[in-house]
Order: C-alpha cells, then sequence, then structure tokens
C-alpha cells in the first residue's frame, strides 16, 4: 500500500479525484471528506496494492501530478507497533523470541543463527558440562583488519532464571536483525566484538524444565550422590568460600569443593583467562530484583574504578527505566543486596576487566523466577 | 540521597519487602495484591536497648492494575534481643483503595457454588502463566504470603512466594472460604526453596486471616 501526494491544480482535477476516491472507495488521510479535496491544497490518499496502477494511470491519464508520501504502509505500521506479531518477536527463522524455549531448541537456534549470519557469526565450543554436554558461545564479529576489543555476556548461570537466557537469545537476534539498518549498531560492531554465552549452566537449565522449575545450581553430585549441584556463581577464584556460601553441598549456595571445581566454571573462566586483555566490559545476567551489580560481593572495600562503574551503571538504569518505567538500583551487592563471594562479575573485575556488571532482570518477586513469557519482550526491549 | 543504608545495615529492599509483605496482607484478598513498585527512600535510626527502625517511602501497584499506583509511608522496627518476634509495622497509605466488593462477591459465590472442593497445582506454572480461573487463589496465596513473611523474616532473610505447589480447598459449616496450601517461599540470601504450609481463610467482609503457617523440611 502506498500514500500518494496530489495537489490538483483546476476544478477538473479536483472533480476527478472526488469520483476516483468515492468510486474506488479509497482512504482518504487528508482531508477526511472527497468533498473537502481543494484545488491547490495538499491531498494525501492512501491506495491500496493492487489498485496502485489502476489509481497511477487515471491520475496520468488526467495530467494530475503526484508524488508518492509513504512507500510501504506495512513497515511503517510495524514499526510502529512492535507488541503486534511481527518481525519483532519472530526471526527469519521463525523462531519466536516471546517463548520461552528448551535446551534442545536452543541448542539447535544457535546453529541456525551462526548458518543465517555466517558473514559475521562463529560458533566456537567452550568446554563440556558435568553431564557432558557441549558448551558453545555466539561469537558476532564483523570482518576488519583492526583487532577489535570484546564485550562477554553470558546468561543462565543458574537455572531457574529463565528471562536470562530469553533475553540472550533476544539481544542476539536484534543486534544480527538490525546490524545493517541501525547506525548505532553498526558502529557499535565496527569497533567491538561480541561474545555471547546463552546458557552457562546447561544441566541445570534441563532439570529445571524436566525436573524442578526451581533449581538453581548445576548438577554435579557430591557425597557419594546423596546431594547434587554447586551454585556456578560462588565457584569462581573470587575471595571463594568467605563469605555468603555454603559448605553443605544441600545448599543452594553451595560453592563446591574449591575454585573452579565445577567444568562450567572452569570452561568459562580459562577462556575469559585467555582473552582477558581484549575484553573490556563482562555481563552476566541474572533474574530478579531489577538491579545493576557492580563489584564487589564480597568485600564493601570499593573497586578501583568505582566511580566510574558506578557512572555508567546508572546511565543504564536510567535508559531502562525511560523505557517502560520499570526501576532498577545500583550498585555493589554488599549494599543492596547480600554479601557473598566466589561470584563471577568479582573474579572477571579483579583479573583486570574494567566494566564488570551483574544484572539482575525483572521482576521485583511478584512472580520472581517463574516470569510469565508476557513479560519476555518488554523486559529484554528496555534491557536492550 | 538517603537511599543506600551504610554498610552493617540491612539493605534497604530487604526491609521494603517486610512493610511491603504486610500491606499487602493487610488490605489484600482474592481480588487485590499490592505489589512493591519501586523504594523511594529510607532512613535508619538506631533505637537504645529496643531495635533498629526505618521509614520507608514506598510506591505500590495493584498487580491487576499496573497503572494505579499508590504511595505509601511505613516504619518498620526489627527487636532487638529475641529474633522470634516479627518486627512491629506501622503504615500510612496516600489515598483509599478503590473497592473490590463486585469481584470479591463473584468469587466468593462462584466457590461457594462448587460441588467438588477445589484443588489445584502448580501456580504459576513452568511460563510464568495462571488460568484466569485459578488467578483469585493466586492472588490469596499471595496476600497470605506477605503475612508469612511479615512474621517470618529477620534482618538476614528475605522471603518472597516463588509457586504455589498445591491447594485445596477445605468446605466450612461457617461463612468463611478455606484454602489450605503448600507454597514454596524463596529466601533470597540462602537462595533456599522452603516448602511451607499456610492455611488461609477468607470473607469478602473480612478480609484474609492465616490460621496457620509452618514451614515444612526441604524434600
Amino acid at each position: 500500500d502506498q500514500v500518494l501526494c496530489i495537489v490538483p491544480e483546476s476544478i477538473q482535477q479536483v472533480q476527478h479525484l472526488q469520483h476516483l476516491c468515492s468510486t474506488l472507495l479509497l482512504d482518504l488521510w487528508n482531508p477526511l471528506m472527497p468533498e473537502d479535496i481543494r484545488a491547490g491544497e495538499e491531498l494525501h490518499v492512501r491506495v491500496p496494492a493492487p489498485l496502485l496502477p489502476e489509481v497511477k494511470h487515471s491520475l496520468d491519464q488526467h495530467m494530475i501530478s503526484y508524488r508518492v508520501l509513504v512507500p510501504d504502509v506495512q513497515e511503517l505500521v510495524d514499526k510502529s507497533m512492535p507488541r503486534e506479531r511481527s518481525k519483532q518477536s519472530q526471526g527469519r527463522e521463525g523462531y519466536d523470541y516471546t517463548q520461552y524455549h528448551s535446551m534442545k531448541e536452543i541448542y539447535q537456534w544457535m546453529t541456525e543463527i551462526q548458518q543465517n549470519y555466517s558473514e559475521l557469526v562463529t560458533k566456537p565450543f567452550l568446554g563440556m558440562t558435568f553431564e557432558n554436554r557441549p558448551m558453545y558461545y555466539l561469537q558476532i564479529s564483523q570482518p576488519s583488519n583492526k583487532p577489535k576489543k570484546i564485550i562477554w555476556m553470558d546468561c543462565g548461570i543458574h537455572a531457574r532464571e529463565w528471562i536470562s537466557p530469553a533475553f540472550c537469545q533476544w539481544f542476539v537476534k536484534e543486534i544480527l536483525q538490525n546490524y545493517k539498518s541501525d547506525p548505532k549498531i553498526s558502529r557499535f560492531l565496527q569497533n567491538l566484538d561480541l561474545y555471547v554465552l546463552p546458557v552457562l549452566n546447561i544441566d541445570g537449565y534441563i532439570y529445571s524444565w524436566e525436573t524442578n522449575r526451581l533449581w538453581r545450581k548445576n548438577r554435579t553430585p557430591y557425597q557419594n550422590g546423596s546431594c547434587y549441584g554447586t551454585d556456578l556463581n560462588r565457584n569462581f577464584n573470587s575471595s571463594w568460600g568467605s563469605i555468603g556460601v555454603s559448605f553443605n553441598c544441600t545448599s543452594d549456595v553451595f560453592c563446591g569443593s574449591g575454585p573452579e571445581s565445577e567444568p562450567e566454571t572452569r570452561a568459562v573462566a580459562q577462556f575469559i583467562r585467555m582473552k582477558k586483555s581484549d575484553i573490556v566490559c563482562y555481563l552476566t545476567i541474572h533474574s530478579y530484583g531489577q538491579l545493576i551489580l557492580t563489584p564487589y560481593g564480597s568485600t564493601t572495600k570499593p573497586p578501583s574504578n568505582n566511580e566510574e562503574l558506578m557512572q555508567v551503571g546508572q546511565k543504564a538504569a536510567a535508559a531502562l527505566k525511560g523505557k517502560y518505567g520499570t526501576s532498577y538500583k545500583v550498585g555493589p551487592p554488599s549494599l543492596i543486596l547480600y554479601n557473598n563471594s566466589g561470584s563471577s562479575r568479582d573474579w572477571t573485575h579483579m583479573i583486570g576487566i574494567p566494566l564488570s556488571y551483574t544484572f539482575e532482570l525483572r521482576d521485583n518477586g511478584t512472580y520472581g523466577f517463574v516470569l510469565p513469557a508476557n513479560q519476555i519482550q518488554p523486559t529484554c526491549e528496555e534491557t536492550m | 540521597r538517603a537511599m543506600e543504608l551504610p554498610p552493617g545495615r540491612v539493605p534497604a529492599g530487604r526491609v521494603a519487602a517486610v512493610a511491603a509483605g504486610f500491606v499487602r496482607f493487610q488490605r489484600g484478598g482474592p481480588a487485590r495484591a499490592l505489589a512493591l513498585r519501586a523504594l523511594r527512600g529510607v532512613r535508619a535510626q538506631d533505637i537504645k536497648d529496643v531495635g533498629h527502625k526505618y521509614y520507608l517511602d514506598l510506591e505500590l501497584e495493584d498487580v491487576l492494575d499496573k497503572d494505579s499506583t499508590v504511595n505509601c509511608t511505613a516504619e518498620v522496627l526489627y527487636h532487638l534481643g529475641n529474633k522470634n518476634i516479627a518486627p512491629d509495622v506501622q503504615f500510612t497509605l496516600e489515598r483509599e483503595l478503590k473497592s473490590t466488593e463486585e469481584a470479591d462477591h463473584m468469587f466468593y459465590t462462584r466457590i461457594r457454588s462448587l460441588e467438588k472442593e477445589l484443588v489445584a497445582e502448580n501456580i504459576p506454572d513452568s511460563h510464568g502463566h495462571v488460568p484466569p480461573e485459578l488467578e483469585p487463589l493466586h492472588l490469596l496465596a499471595w496476600v497470605a504470603s506477605g503475612y508469612v513473611t511479615w512474621q517470618n523474616s529477620t534482618e538476614n532473610t528475605q522471603l518472597q512466594l516463588a509457586q504455589i505447589k498445591h491447594v485445596k480447598q477445605v468446605k466450612r459449616s461457617d461463612e468463611y472460604l478455606q484454602f489450605d496450601y503448600v507454597v514454596l517461599l524463596h529466601e533470597m540470601v540462602s537462595q533456599e526453596m522452603i516448602p511451607w504450609e499456610m492455611t488461609v481463610l477468607w470473607h469478602p467482609q473480612d478480609g484474609v486471616q492465616v490460621t496457620r503457617e509452618s514451614r515444612q523440611p526441604r524434600h
């Protein structure tokens, strides 16, 4: 459908246009009624696609000049109504980003994404989980002859926080669908590479789908199989085991048998250690709580670049709030949440990555971990 | 900004959750549950030999009507010494809440007219979905959990309703509706999921009562 802009120059032209609009029942945008069409005044009319040739021919025949105001009405409609089932919630692959997906679907999605956007995406292997499942991340890197710095983002370190992997998938989709048309994203990719790990705790995630929706840890057995799972976000080598943990493996904050005792932790830590001089920002996505957490959780002593961390964090919270009014608090967990040690965010900052953040997404406890799927879209949009 | 309390104090969010839970319990029902939208301000005060007092400025929202928010000032006093006493909570809402008489009445007559006692599980389900006809039971549990949170939170714990595992209606000879719940409460600091039983009574004119609540052993 197109919207045409016409300026009739004579009474005959006005009459002809009035006739055209009435017989074809065209959608007048301006003026609203055919009887208000005036010579010398702009007329805006939407013409359905099948009628376009006929209308344009008729205008030409009567020597009525026109120009195309809106070349594609549907495109405008889609852009202005993101909540409709449009390109926003479905990918090129027909993937529904507004629903939660099983690990099997996520593996498939990763393969398809890499194939569909192979000009910038690779799917490198990171390591194996305890239950022997492969961990892959997506590397989004625009080919260039200059070396680029890296932003790392991981999701799903805690099994029950389903909104987190949903966000990673949404994020990848947004970047890839818009990198050619959105100048901000395209500039971003000229200077930075994005490494996204959609599900870090794969075994736990699957367990939360199949057995216990509210499971948190991974699935390593301890004490001869009498209890399972380490809290991977207490298992990193940052003041490991010092505070906010339990050494009892039945606890949901069991920190493991030692720093990096878990294969998932090791896989991520080894990789980040190797790349640390190129990583400028580390993001780890959790739920719930609506918080942007800065280092540290294990001590109230502020990190060396605390001001910068807080400034960037506050800007992020403000931008987030601007979208749907959702309020996020910014600060170190030791002050606004609870003390904890062995977190990935603390560890990455301690080894030298300057900007390290934990995002705790929606909500504030109303649904908590069991966030309804209809909140995926607004949560992801505001966090983008 | 009077937002962050000095180190050593309870994180502001934790105190706000207790206050919001208390307000939710006092003012809630199957057609209304108030949630914490934002914490505007907080101030702490040490009262010698008594305890820690917090003055809070809260913005609450009606879960069923998110655009309708109400400001609330609250005071929470955690007592020194005996950790088994619930904190004292007082609050004022800046305006009266819309009446839920009609919805309350509809729910009440619907449940009273059921032939078989209502039973349901896993609310919300894994995808966060609650069937519309079970929404009042969801809200009722959430309101009742406000009471449990208030009674059982300390300065080192923060309880939040995670999910209803099981709910069973129990028919009574008097006018009250009774529901026996088994819920999972999420304790933020230890991250534990704690099964909890609660017996909830409700009548349109009377508000919500929790006549029995007891923490269950895990697994």
